[in-house]
């Protein structure tokens, strides 16, 4: 593999490149969930038949998900303390349990909630709302399995203590995922 | 072994932030998730609201200053995500006055309206739910 | 501060071997062949665009000829060809060749590093690209044919086959188009992280040239504004093949809801095209005038201000929408508000021109027919901002010879700016300026004869996106047909005279004199590297003492100060 350039290695506006670059992947998609988001908004308050439909989400289920990720999101960060101290096999331990906790999130959503939910009745073009809630898990969810890939392609090398500042910058992502999670919750589950 | 094989370069920024009590911040959010699970069982749609969606804003703040660090990067990385938000914010105000209404000029929107009537009438008015001004 | 780094010239890993030619011209992580792949890749789908040009305008001059080349066309061949040409110049012209290719080539060798921040996002940005053209060409040829519902894609239309006539076009459309967002994300992380941190010792931010902050500031405005539409596509295309109701009003959904979405970022992409155009520009009228450009600051301030300002006037395409007058109202406002700063911008240039050396060489012919030209489209732009005048206008082919004398001086002036320009640095040869002369009168004169003439066929009445008006007879001027069939003709003249680019091109690549480190004499980091740089850009990278537009300093023997020279 080739060196990276010096480019890579510059500092002129105070952070180094590649948590500069994550933080504008996070704002370009902050824009892309609110563009969503936005607009499940403005259904949702100018149509009474969501709130019946709403009811129907398993507030439960959301609940659990969302310590899932919470936690996750602790880990992944007590990984960035690891990793800073230079404890390499410690970083990829707390990415692992990291992943674990996406992994977890997603066969929560992909293998109990939605088959129940489609089971009832309440598939994608059942209706306005389900449309969103599909469509909005989905494209979180994805982002969540995407993370999850990633992480388990930082941790092998972490443990041999390479590429340490990786386990921060995922760890970013991570934590904006979780965010976006901490607003989907209300807004598919709680919000009847 | 590193992959940058070159003298190192004086960084230009602090290298490790200070970690804080990390567990800490996740008990707090972990309460505040009950709490917002329990809101509307107070019954109260005011109480839902400021549970459910204030308590977001705030687990977002937690999460954002003590696991992003967002406190600790140089200022224009938050107001970069606050303009973010603020364009959200923006494109909503300039759809919403469309989109949430059911009829404008010369034009209406007749799910809408016939889902609105049953739903203010519970499917009795159905037949007169497909006419329209 | 460390001492001067030294560049991964010759650190391809173990063996220093050479690159073999897959390696070099298909696999690079060099983003000088990045950019080439850009610019190559957007020119060669300028000509697919530009022929669908020549075909559906065939049509309008002599209606149901049989276009040489083509055949006869058919109505829904007519609106494929129109929601193609308009897609393919902007997506897979204008970006590629102004953002990816132009800020790909310039941004390290202007900042002074050795390549982009992250060499190997930056092939992938492109392999992503080309897969997105390949999908565009080949929903040409499916079953039903390619998308024929207007680039804008709104639904109904759009999204229900029986109305759109194209269910796998349609889908593939969608698919080519979030793929081009998608490798431009991508494009956009390195450029402007690049930009911010990469720069060489001693460039601070007002010592950086105009068409690289340009170039950042469009990627910034890109990345901030292209998540609605992302979302919108996901929406639409499970409205084609889910079953979903986003858009259909029948089932509780909106269109006017994909029209906001679309447009919140349609809008800001205007701006993310005519950035670059405007950057490039800056560097070819300071160099050939020999002077400072007027001033820095305010040309900084203002694009930052029309970039936050394009956010807020995205609606004044929906005017006849039926979207609220209230909102239409203060959407107008904005709208009149924006020309200020472009306008601004065109003084700034003309004042930068103002007792200044200048050489009228082939650059220079297209920098300044770039102000003149996009004045006029400016100008243009001010009858559709407001929203009295548009909804006569609207739809009209005022609207289109308005939006094609912003985006041909964009997109084809700015190119060929640049393009003679750099062509030196970027091949090591220079191009002829007599040829590069007939190329530039060929084109600009024949421009004007096309869309001076839409401007009175639009404001007499004759809407566009109509096949055959015999269909729509009050959409139509027929005493004015001369005047297609004039402009028609121009287009063909200006078409043939691309022959004589594409001569001079091969030409000077091949055959052409060679060109020394610094042709132009101008201040910029990009003259220091060799014509055409090598690998790694410079063996020492270099280090900046001043801003880059020291031209005609008193006191100093040379007219031009490098910005690397103490």
């Amino acid at each position: 593999m080739s060196a990276s350039p010096i480019a890579t290695t510059r500092t002129a506006a105070g952070m180094p490149t590649g948590r500069l670059a994550v933080w504008w992947v996070i704002a370009s998609e902050i824009v892309i969930f609110g563009g969503l988001l936005g607009s499940y908004i403005m259904f949702r308050l100018s149509h009474d038949a969501f709130a019946a439909q709403a009811a129907h989400t398993n507030t439960w289920i959301g609940a659990v998900n969302t310590l899932v990720l919470l936690t996750s999101s602790l880990f992944a960060v007590l990984g960035h303390k690891a990793a800073d101290a230079g404890d390499g096999p410690k970083a990829a331990r707390l990415l692992y349990l990291t992943a674990g906790g996406g992994l977890l999130f997603a066969s929560i959503k992909f293998l109990y909630e939605w088959p129940h939910e489609i089971h009832e009745g309440f598939t994608i073009s059942s209706g306005t709302f389900w449309s969103f809630y599909y469509t909005a898990a989905g494209i979180h969810a994805a982002h969540v399995i995407a993370g999850v890939v990633i992480m388990l392609i930082i941790a092998p090398r972490a443990k041999r203590n390479l590429d340490l500042h990786r386990v921060e910058l995922i760890g970013l992502y991570w934590h904006f995922v979780d965010v976006v999670w901490i607003f989907l919750f209300p807004l598919l589950y709680i919000a009847k | 072994m590193s992959l940058h094989d070159h003298a190192p370069v004086e960084p230009g920024y602090e290298v490790h932030t200070h970690h804080g009590d990390y567990v800490r911040i996740w008990a707090i959010l972990v309460v505040l998730l009950v709490v917002s699970v329990a809101g509307p069982f107070f019954g109260h749609p005011l109480v839902t609201l400021v549970t459910a969606f204030g308590i977001a804003v705030v687990k977002a703040y937690l999460v954002a200053k003590n696991f992003m660090h967002i406190n600790v990067a140089p200022r224009y990385v938050a107001y970069l995500v606050g303009t973010c938000l603020m364009f959200m914010l923006l494109f909503f105000a300039g759809a919403a006055p469309d989109v949430m209404k059911s009829d404008g000029t010369n034009w209406n929107k007749p799910a809408w309206v016939a889902a609105h009537e049953a739903a203010v009438h519970g499917g009795a008015g159905h037949g007169e739910a497909a006419h329209h001004e | 501060m460390a001492t001067a780094p030294v560049s991964h010239s010759d650190s391809h890993g173990p063996g220093h071997h050479a690159p073999g030619f897959v390696e070099k011209y298909l696999w690079s992580t060099d983003h000088k062949m990045i950019a080439m792949q850009y610019l190559f890749t957007g020119m060669a789908m300028g000509l697919i665009g530009g022929f669908f040009a020549y075909t559906f305008r065939m049509q309008i001059a002599f209606p149901g000829v049989d276009v040489p080349g083509f055949g006869v066309v058919s109505p829904n061949e007519y609106n494929h060809l129109i929601t193609n040409h308009g897609a393919i110049m902007i997506f897979w012209v204008a970006m590629p060749v102004l953002i990816a290719a132009f800020g790909n080539y310039l941004i390290p060798l202007m900042i002074g590093c050795d390549d982009m921040v992250f060499p190997k996002l930056n092939r992938l940005s492109y392999q992503i690209f080309l897969l997105s053209a390949l999908i565009l060409i080949g929903s040409f040829y499916v079953p039903g044919g390619g998308f024929a519902g207007a680039w804008t894609m709104y639904p109904p239309l759009s999204a229900k086959p029986e109305y759109g006539l194209t269910p796998l076009g349609s889908t593939l459309f969608i698919v080519a188009v979030a793929l081009e967002f998608v490798a431009f994300l991508m494009g956009g992380i390195n450029f402007v992280t690049t930009a911010m941190n990469s720069r060489a010792p001693g460039m601070r931010m007002y010592d950086i040239p105009v068409v690289v902050w340009m170039i950042v500031v469009a990627s910034i405005l890109f990345m901030a504004s292209v998540g609605p539409l992302i979302a919108g596509a996901i929406m639409l295309l499970f409205d084609q093949n889910l079953g979903t109701a986003f858009f259909n009003p029948d089932k509780g959904g909106d269109p006017v809801l994909w029209q906001h979405l679309f447009w919140f970022f349609g809008h800001p992409e205007v701006y993310v095209v005519l950035l670059p155009a405007v950057g490039i520009v800056a560097e070819i009228i300071t160099v050939m005038s020999r002077k400072k450009l007027f001033a820095y600051r305010t040309v900084l301030y203002t694009t930052f201000g029309t970039g936050v300002l394009s956010f807020m006037v995205w609606a004044h395409h929906q005017f006849i929408a039926g979207i609220d007058p209230r909102m239409a109202n203060i959407f107008t406002i904005t709208t009149l508000l924006i020309s200020i700063p472009i306008a601004e911008m065109m003084f700034v240039y003309i004042a930068t021109l103002y007792g200044g050396s200048i050489t009228l060489n082939t650059p220079m012919l297209w920098a300044l027919s770039f102000i003149a030209e996009f004045l006029i489209g400016g100008v243009t732009g001010i009858f559709l901002g407001a929203s009295g005048t548009d909804i006569y206008l609207h739809d009209t082919y005022f609207v289109l010879a308005h939006f094609h004398y912003t985006f041909f001086p964009i997109a084809i002036i700015g190119t060929f700016a640049g393009l003679s320009f750099w062509f030196p640095k970027m091949f090591g040869r220079m191009m002829n300026d007599t040829l590069g002369k007939i190329h530039f009168w060929g084109t600009i004169l024949p421009f004007n004869c096309i869309f001076i003439p839409l401007f009175v066929l639009g404001a007499a009445g004759e809407h566009r996106r109509i096949f055959d008006y015999s269909l729509f007879p009050e959409l139509a001027r027929p005493e004015l047909r001369h005047l297609d069939q004039f402009a028609t003709v121009a287009l063909l003249i200006m078409l043939s005279f691309q022959l004589v680019f594409f001569y001079n091109l091969v030409t000077s690549l091949l055959w052409g004199p060679k060109a020394e480190k610094n042709p132009w004499q101008s201040n910029t980091l990009e003259w220091t590297a060799d014509s055409p740089p090598p690998h790694g850009n410079w063996p020492v990278l270099p280090t900046v003492y001043r801003g880059p537009y020291e031209y005609s300093t008193p006191g100093r023997d040379q007219d031009f100060w490098p910005q690397n020279v103490p």
